[in-house]
């Protein structure tokens, strides 16, 4: 399996309209969406789009319908043109690329997966999961080879031969996950890959992605306008409003520092318990008098709540990594962070 | 006032010299170029000549049995298969076997000229605007000029025969071919193109993979009107000497042989009916994969 690589967004900016390039200026010197719009007909998609997705890791982009989001997924494998910026990959500048660069790219480089699953409804489960292979013009025996230990993977062995239309959503969205990994590409890009879902066949599907996850580290692009499905998924999480990015960070920065009124208004309503840390609401090693029972530092808070309430303490040690104290976590502090609803911050 | 009264139309001498100029001019051309035009043509001939050639002089059970064989492989129904072999039966008993035969090859030859240029036509068309647009009134005056006017320099230019014929039928049935692979190919889901591209797919491979299989149900229906479209011109092909059973119809017409026309007349619909429910038949059967839907 290739090695993870990293994406680099620098700088993107996307106006729609009918001249794109004498808009561009006003866009940077910062005129709103709203004015561009009256005044020159041109849509603001994305302004000064700058983020970095670490290698392996999920970067999860959240955003309501209209935010820029699916047109920032697509620049990364260049379905959309940007206006200006550099989208790079592995160092590599994607919106250089010649078309013929591109394809290759787009082929070994990238896999996605897409809201409206996109299956081809005249192939089978298998022959739509060998589509990328196929077009990368590998033989038919290997591409079933290589297709059928992810098809299994994703659970739907026994299925090979029907049709997507035969299938539920959920089945039909294994499909496509399928497909992209297939392709062994190192970037999977995931455009609100689970948002036509059932929810409970949504909890699923990330269980399935987290486990999927584990071993094959890719580097994974996740669009979502669902903010627990961001929270669970994500490593990173980059919040989008009107074309641009709002805060990034890891989704305990987002719950406990939310950058402005907007997103305060989004996290009030989140599961706090499993979010936060419990690193992140110690408090120093005391001198002496250290509970006996430890929890790691990654731990979430509802976890260390559920080990305190099973052997009935009321303190636990907080250890890092390397399995050293690092803090003392008492329930008084567990329970005043889940139940904060941002209104006092925490000191 | 005059002109109030009449159109103000210009004057009888100049517009019969505007024809003459253009009938001669057009008269100089065949004389300069029928041959070499003619001779541009030379394969089809051939092509028609073998095929009827193939239906006409192999025993009557082979062919018999060929048509069969394809009527159940392309439909895969025993209901459509026993129709269209008692359908040939009772065609053959009331002594119209030969000119069947001549028409099923003048019908399969049209059948493939068409679609040979039809489908890349159309898929032109629904690649680039600029041939749509150019293409678009072109069919228009081909599915609605009388064909008897194009027939007049078809025939100038090529003489009385089966080439002549078979032109006038193709430039008459092709135009659903044509429209339908066009819209065909410009109804397919957006969404489809592109996750073929994000997959890194060349526009060949758009074409082969996607754009075509799933426009293929509106190709078929394309194919099967083309079908029905070059019978209906049977009759006014054999006017200018396609045989088959168009001839037999001519004769009726002219003669007022009530009965002679009624038979042929009923093996042109037998032989309609065969194509159309087999073709279409065959059509939904490539689409089996849209039929079981899940609950």
């Amino acid at each position: 399996m290739a090695d993870p690589i990293g994406i680099e967004i620098r700088g993107l900016y996307k106006i729609f309209g009918a001249d794109p390039a004498a808009v561009l200026p006003l866009a940077r010197e910062g005129m709103s969406k709203t004015e561009l719009n009256e005044r020159f007909r041109a849509v603001l998609g994305l302004r000064d789009i700058n983020l970095t997705m670490a290698p392996g890791r999920i970067q999860v982009i959240m955003g309501l319908s209209g935010s820029g989001k699916s047109t920032l997924i697509r620049h990364i494998n260049r379905l959309i043109e940007p206006t200006a910026g550099e989208v790079l990959v592995g160092g590599e500048d994607v919106v250089k690329m010649s078309p013929e660069a591109l394809r290759q790219f787009r082929r070994r480089q990238t896999a996605m997966v897409f809201q409206k699953f996109a299956l081809l409804p005249n192939r089978t489960v298998m022959e739509n999961a060998v589509y990328g292979l196929e077009v990368q013009g590998v033989p038919p025996a290997e591409r079933v080879e290589r297709a059928l230990a992810w098809v299994e993977r994703v659970g739907l062995k026994g299925y090979e031969t029907r049709y997507p239309n035969q299938l539920s959503g959920g089945m039909q969205q294994r499909v496509g996950l399928a497909r992209a990994l297939t392709n062994d590409a190192p970037i999977l890009l995931m455009d609100e890959a689970f948002s036509a879902l059932d929810p409970l066949i949504r909890v699923d599907m990330q269980s399935v992605l987290l486990d999927l996850q584990k071993d094959i580290r890719k580097t994974v692009v996740f669009i979502t306008h669902d903010l627990d499905e961001a929270l669970r998924l994500g490593d990173n999480i980059a919040i989008l409003r009107d074309g641009e990015i709002i805060q990034a960070g890891t989704s305990q920065d987002i719950v406990l520092r939310p950058a402005d009124a907007y997103i305060e208004n989004f996290v009030r309503e989140v599961n706090r318990g499993r979010v936060i840390r419990a690193d992140a609401a110690m408090e120093p090693v005391p001198a002496a008098d250290l509970p006996a029972d430890a929890i790691a530092g990654d731990a979430s808070l509802e976890e260390a709540g559920r080990l305190m309430a099973r052997r009935a303490v009321d303190r636990l040690v907080v250890t890092d990594p390397s399995g050293r104290p690092a803090g003392v976590l008492r329930m008084a502090r567990v329970l005043a962070a889940m139940t904060d609803r941002g209104e006092s911050q925490e000191a | 006032m005059d002109w109030l009264t009449r159109f103000p139309q210009m004057d009888d001498a100049r517009l019969r010299d505007l024809k003459k100029a253009i009938d001669d001019g057009f008269r100089a051309f065949t004389r300069a170029y029928g041959d070499t035009i003619e001779g541009l043509f030379e394969p089809l001939r051939i092509f028609l000549i073998q095929a009827e050639r193939f239906m006409t002089q192999t025993p009557w059970i082979v062919v018999f049995l060929l048509i069969t064989g394809i009527c159940w492989l392309a439909s895969r129904s025993w209901r459509i298969t026993a129709g269209s072999a008692v359908t040939l039966l009772l065609i053959g008993y009331f002594g119209m076997w030969d000119d069947t035969m001549k028409t099923i090859a003048m019908i399969f030859v049209c059948t493939v000229i068409s679609i040979a240029l039809g489908i890349p036509l159309g898929v032109a068309m629904a690649r680039w605007g600029r041939v749509r647009a150019a293409v678009n009134p072109v069919l228009d005056v081909m599915q609605t000029m009388p064909s008897f006017v194009y027939l007049i320099p078809v025939v100038m230019l090529l003489g009385i025969g089966r080439v002549p014929g078979l032109l006038a039928v193709v430039i008459y049935a092709m135009p659903p071919i044509i429209r339908l692979t066009d819209l065909g190919i410009r109804l397919v889901d957006r969404d489809m193109l592109e996750a073929a591209d994000a997959f890194g797919s060349s526009s060949w491979q758009k074409l082969r993979k996607v754009q075509l299989p799933l426009a293929l149900p509106t190709i078929m229906a394309g194919i099967n009107q083309t079908i029905m479209m070059a019978l209906a011109m049977v009759v006014i092909a054999s006017m200018i000497g396609v045989q088959g059973l168009g001839q037999p119809v001519l004769r009726a017409i002219s003669n007022q042989y009530f009965t002679l026309g009624m038979f042929n007349g009923f093996a042109i619909v037998g032989i309609a009916i065969i194509f159309d429910r087999v073709s279409q038949a065959f059509g939904r059967r490539l689409q089996k994969h849209s039929e079981v839907v899940h609950g």
